[in-house]
């Protein structure tokens, strides 16, 4: 099966830079980026006027398998981040059991190869059921296909036990991605504090509880070496804690979630628990602040912390719903409206792709799996409960109306979108 | 026959009373007058007038509450409608039945109001957006507690005879207190001045955002004070280290004779939202007593006299009355 | 949109002050004992004549008869459906009422419900030994068994008509006046 992408502004992340090219894909891998290329066999795709990027590699979902598929399952997930232009999808391990061992991470990827149209890879946890007490298995789950490791949702406390952990990933340079929350100075917080909280009556999550704890894992990673990558930073004090440790030389990179680009704490007034999220939404100051971090490189990714939760978890009482944003089918739209579409295919797959260690994967290149992308920049389009693909509808940005659009996905040279429609091939 | 006064007059238009942040300055004057008059009826032989008769008023209450359950059951029977409580422990919230369905249920049951409590922050809101009954907030969480800051600005009005230029200090724990918020916004919009008083954990610097003084020194506040709204001090946050002990909290935030005596103005008007804790932020010889020589007494009696009333007006008003206006012969 | 034209004036301030002193002496005439008597006005204007009534007493006998006022919007049996809420106003009865004869006192006298809601208030607060009526104005169309023992003029109206009673307290002249609500 050949595919024959034709005349479409493809990215050339290396220059930065659109150039109107040919894409030739054969099997899995993409063979040729060249002007006019001609060949009578392959499935021509006209992508006159379209963006040609590579497929969207996200460093941060919730895929709520095992424990949670009435939220989200690798099926529907695999549907939700082909409609958003992912091609691969890192997922957490806080499930339900948590993946804290190498059965589960290969549990992953069996299920993966049956039902998903993307890639799916388990970040396994720290420590044994995301407790912050015992180191799990963490080699063997990096035998098993672990790309990385996380107590996502929980912050490791015990500063010995992150060196520790640091200090153990170090043999073969294992990626730590790292949910910065003090949990003691966020007790009971359900939003930022500050203004809106305290007019809301809600109890607040100070930006310290997130800055102290980005600070002690920027020093832990001196002391050990570690490659440490933090996780949905919200505010600016954070940014200036990893602009400052990436000065000094430490191993560190770092996202942001859409959501933090977009909004900021008062999208919470009127209690709307679409919009409850932690980390919380901040301030505008700290919007624009992360908004620059990503344009000054400080920040090296947009990852969309998809967090899928059902109706019961959110149709509630404020304090009571459960915090999180599904991000999948939202994230490159977003992403437009502040950042041009090279930038993005930087920040969502070519530097995913360097913190993964993928090598085959972020470019279009030739000899690079051909994940790609076409998207139509100048497509209107507004979400629709209705039209969510993703098991559970909790997003602030329901009825938002956004401009450029996923038009067909490439997945391992499989068309899995085509003409903006998702087409099941696993 | 047209009555003039009748239609010139400010109308209530609101279905909901989620709390004084929202509410106009207007709609806030209108509540304590019609509160005024009603609180005659609370003095007849026969106690009680036929305005609301057929209608229903559910009493949701997931906190425990004596006074304000009580008083919104006394003020509903005083104008007529029937009551129903649906008491829900807390504990209950997280494994029985979600909020949003015991609304409905009850809505079901053609309930014209439904009176809420709750310890979520925005459940009055919540409420109001999920079903069709007029939602009156007794108290959500940390947010407001509506109907007890409107009893206290009755409370001021009658004893002050005003609100605009008096010193209102609220003293203790602010930030905990959805008492404190609905005052603040209460005073503030009837043009007070207002202070709060109390240790700074309890006390968040960004309420001097909303217009408002901040003050660690009682004997400072008292001196300049008109009206001391005092809250009640729970034992709980000793253990959450927002302060040490009560005998310190008595010794440098409790309300005495003493105190009163060396620093206050004469004329202070003292409340409490209840219950007290007696000795603690209120001494006995205050509630009880009061000094008659600088004329400084506690009125938190009144309080709950007036809370009926101011209570009877809201239900009265959320009662939801609808058509139009007919000739009055 | 309906508008409301004035019509005629059938009564006119001095008109009114000698109908009123007609009701005063009536009011003399037929109650032995007056210090038994209460004068109570409804709210808003009923006040206002009831007040002159027991001047006019006084006056003429040297008698101050208790006065009282009354508001009964909650007892009124249409309160569902108004939109515009009545203004609640303060019903006012410093007095025992219990074996007092009570008079009422309106400025018109129309359907009848507001007579029935203020006896059911006046009940509420004692046992009088007999409640009378008096009206400035009676319109006719009564929907309850209503009868004023006062009148201070009957004027026919039909049901598109309305009577507005006007007092100076309030309206600034005292006047009565025929209105018809027209629509368009």
């Amino acid at each position: 099966m050949k595919l024959l992408i034709k005349n479409g502004n493809v990215a050339d992340l290396k220059k930065k830079d659109f150039k109107i090219r040919d894409v030739l894909i054969e099997g899995e891998k993409i063979v040729q980026v060249a002007e006019n290329i001609k060949d009578s066999k392959a499935r021509v795709i006209d992508a006159s006027c379209l963006y040609v990027l590579p497929g969207l590699i996200d460093l941060h979902a919730h895929i709520r398998e095992p424990g949670r598929e009435d939220e989200e399952d690798v099926f529907s997930a695999s549907c939700a981040a082909v409609k958003g232009g992912f091609t691969t999808i890192c997922c957490m391990p806080n499930t339900s059991p948590a993946i804290d061992n190498a059965g589960l991470v290969k549990y992953i990827f069996e299920k993966a190869q049956q039902l998903a149209m993307v890639d799916i890879l388990p970040i396994g946890a720290i420590t044994k059921n995301r407790a912050g007490l015992e180191l799990s298995e963490m080699l063997k789950m990096w035998v098993a296909g672990a790309v990385g490791f996380s107590d996502d949702g929980n912050w490791v406390k015990n500063s010995l036990m992150m060196r520790r952990a640091m200090e153990y990933s170090l043999m073969h340079e294992m990626l730590l991605i790292l949910h910065c929350e003090d949990e003691d100075l966020s007790k009971d917080g359900v939003i930022n504090e500050g203004m809106v909280s305290l007019k809301m009556g809600l109890s607040g999550i100070p930006r310290e509880s997130e800055v102290i704890s980005v600070k002690r894992d920027i020093e832990l990673a001196k002391l050990t070496g570690a490659k440490i990558h933090i996780t949905h930073l919200s505010c600016k004090e954070s940014v200036d804690a990893v602009n400052e440790a990436k000065k000094q030389g430490v191993n560190i990179t770092a996202d942001t979630a859409p959501h933090y680009l977009a909004l900021t704490e008062e999208a919470v007034l009127d209690y709307n628990t679409n919009a409850k999220i932690n980390p919380p939404l901040r301030l505008e100051e700290d919007r624009m602040s992360l908004i620059k971090a990503l344009k000054d490189g400080v920040i090296d990714a947009i990852a969309t912390d998809h967090a899928p939760h059902s109706d019961e978890e959110k149709d509630c009482e404020f304090n009571l719903a459960s915090f999180g944003i599904t991000g999948f089918e939202t994230a490159l739209a977003i992403g437009m409206k502040n950042f041009e579409l090279i930038d993005l295919a930087e920040k969502m797959s070519y530097n995913p792709a360097k913190i993964l260690g993928l090598h085959d994967k972020g470019e279009i290149n030739p000899g690079f799996i051909a994940d790609v992308l076409i998207v139509d920049s100048g497509m209107k389009w507004k979400l629709l409960e209705e039209e969510v693909v993703s098991k559970s509808k909790n997003t602030p940005f329901l009825n938002w109306e956004f401009k450029g659009k996923v038009k067909h996905l490439i997945h391992k040279g499989a068309v899995v979108m085509d003409n903006f429609e998702i087409k099941e091939v696993i | 026959m047209v009555d003039l006064n009748l239609i010139k007059e400010f109308t209530w238009s609101r279905k909901h009373l989620l709390g004084l942040e929202s509410l106009e300055k207007i709609e806030i004057e209108h509540v304590l007058e019609l509160a005024k008059s009603l609180k005659e009826i609370l003095n007849r032989p026969v106690k009680k007038v036929p305005a609301l008769r057929g209608k229903t008023i559910a009493l949701l209450f997931y906190e425990p509450s004596t006074r304000t359950r009580i008083s919104f059951e006394l003020a509903a029977k005083r104008l007529s409608a029937d009551t129903v409580n649906f008491s829900v422990s807390s504990s209950s919230v997280v494994k029985g039945e979600s909020l949003k369905d015991t609304g409905l249920n009850i809505e079901a049951m053609n309930v014209d109001i439904i009176v809420v409590r709750n310890s979520s922050a925005g459940t009055a809101h919540y409420l109001s957006k999920n079903v069709s009954a007029g939602i009156i907030n007794a108290g959500d969480g940390m947010h407001e507690h509506p109907t007890q800051a409107l009893l206290d600005l009755f409370t001021i009005l009658e004893y002050k005879k005003k609100i605009s230029n008096l010193t209102v200090a609220i003293v203790g724990d602010i930030a905990h207190s959805r008492v404190a918020r609905s005052n603040i916004y209460g005073l503030k919009k009837m043009g007070a001045r207002v202070i709060l008083c109390g240790p700074p954990t309890m006390l968040l610097p960004e309420f001097k955002n909303l217009g408002i003084e901040i003050s660690y020194d009682l004997n400072r506040v008292l001196e300049c004070a008109d009206v001391l709204n005092v809250l009640r001090i729970q034992k709980e946050r000793i253990n959450e280290s927002l302060f040490p002990s009560m005998a310190e909290y008595r010794e440098f935030f409790g309300v005495t004779r003493d105190r009163l005596l060396k620093y206050a103005r004469p004329g202070l008007l003292i409340l409490h939202p209840g219950p007290v804790n007696r000795g603690v932020e209120l001494s006995p010889d205050v509630l009880d007593k009061g000094l008659i020589k600088k004329n400084i007494y506690s009125v938190v009696l009144n309080q709950v006299t007036n809370g009926l009333a101011v209570r009877m007006a809201i239900l009265y008003l959320i009662s939801g009355v609808g058509g139009k206006v007919e000739a009055v012969d | 949109m309906s508008k409301i034209i004035e019509k005629s004036k059938v009564l006119d301030a001095l008109q009114i002050h000698k109908t009123l002193r007609r009701i005063s002496h009536e009011i003399i005439e037929k109650n032995k004992s007056l210090p038994d008597i209460a004068i109570v006005g409804i709210r808003t204007r009923g006040v206002y004549l009831a007040q002159r009534i027991q001047a006019n007493i006084s006056e003429i006998e040297g008698v101050e008869l208790s006065l009282g006022a009354l508001d009964i919007t909650l007892y009124r049996d249409d309160l569902t459906s108004i939109a515009a809420q009545p203004q609640v106003k303060e019903t006012d009865l410093n007095f025992d009422l219990n074996d007092k004869i009570i008079i009422i006192v309106d400025d018109v006298l129309f359907t009848g419900r507001t007579i029935r809601c203020a006896l059911d208030e006046l009940i509420d607060f004692g046992r009088p030994r007999a409640i009378q009526l008096a009206v400035l104005v009676d319109r006719g169309h009564r929907e309850l068994p209503v009868r004023a023992d006062y009148v201070g003029k009957n004027i026919p109206t039909s049901m598109t008509e309305s009577i507005e009673v006007r007092v100076k307290e309030v309206d600034g002249c005292d006047e009565v006046v025929v209105v018809e609500v027209v629509d368009g």
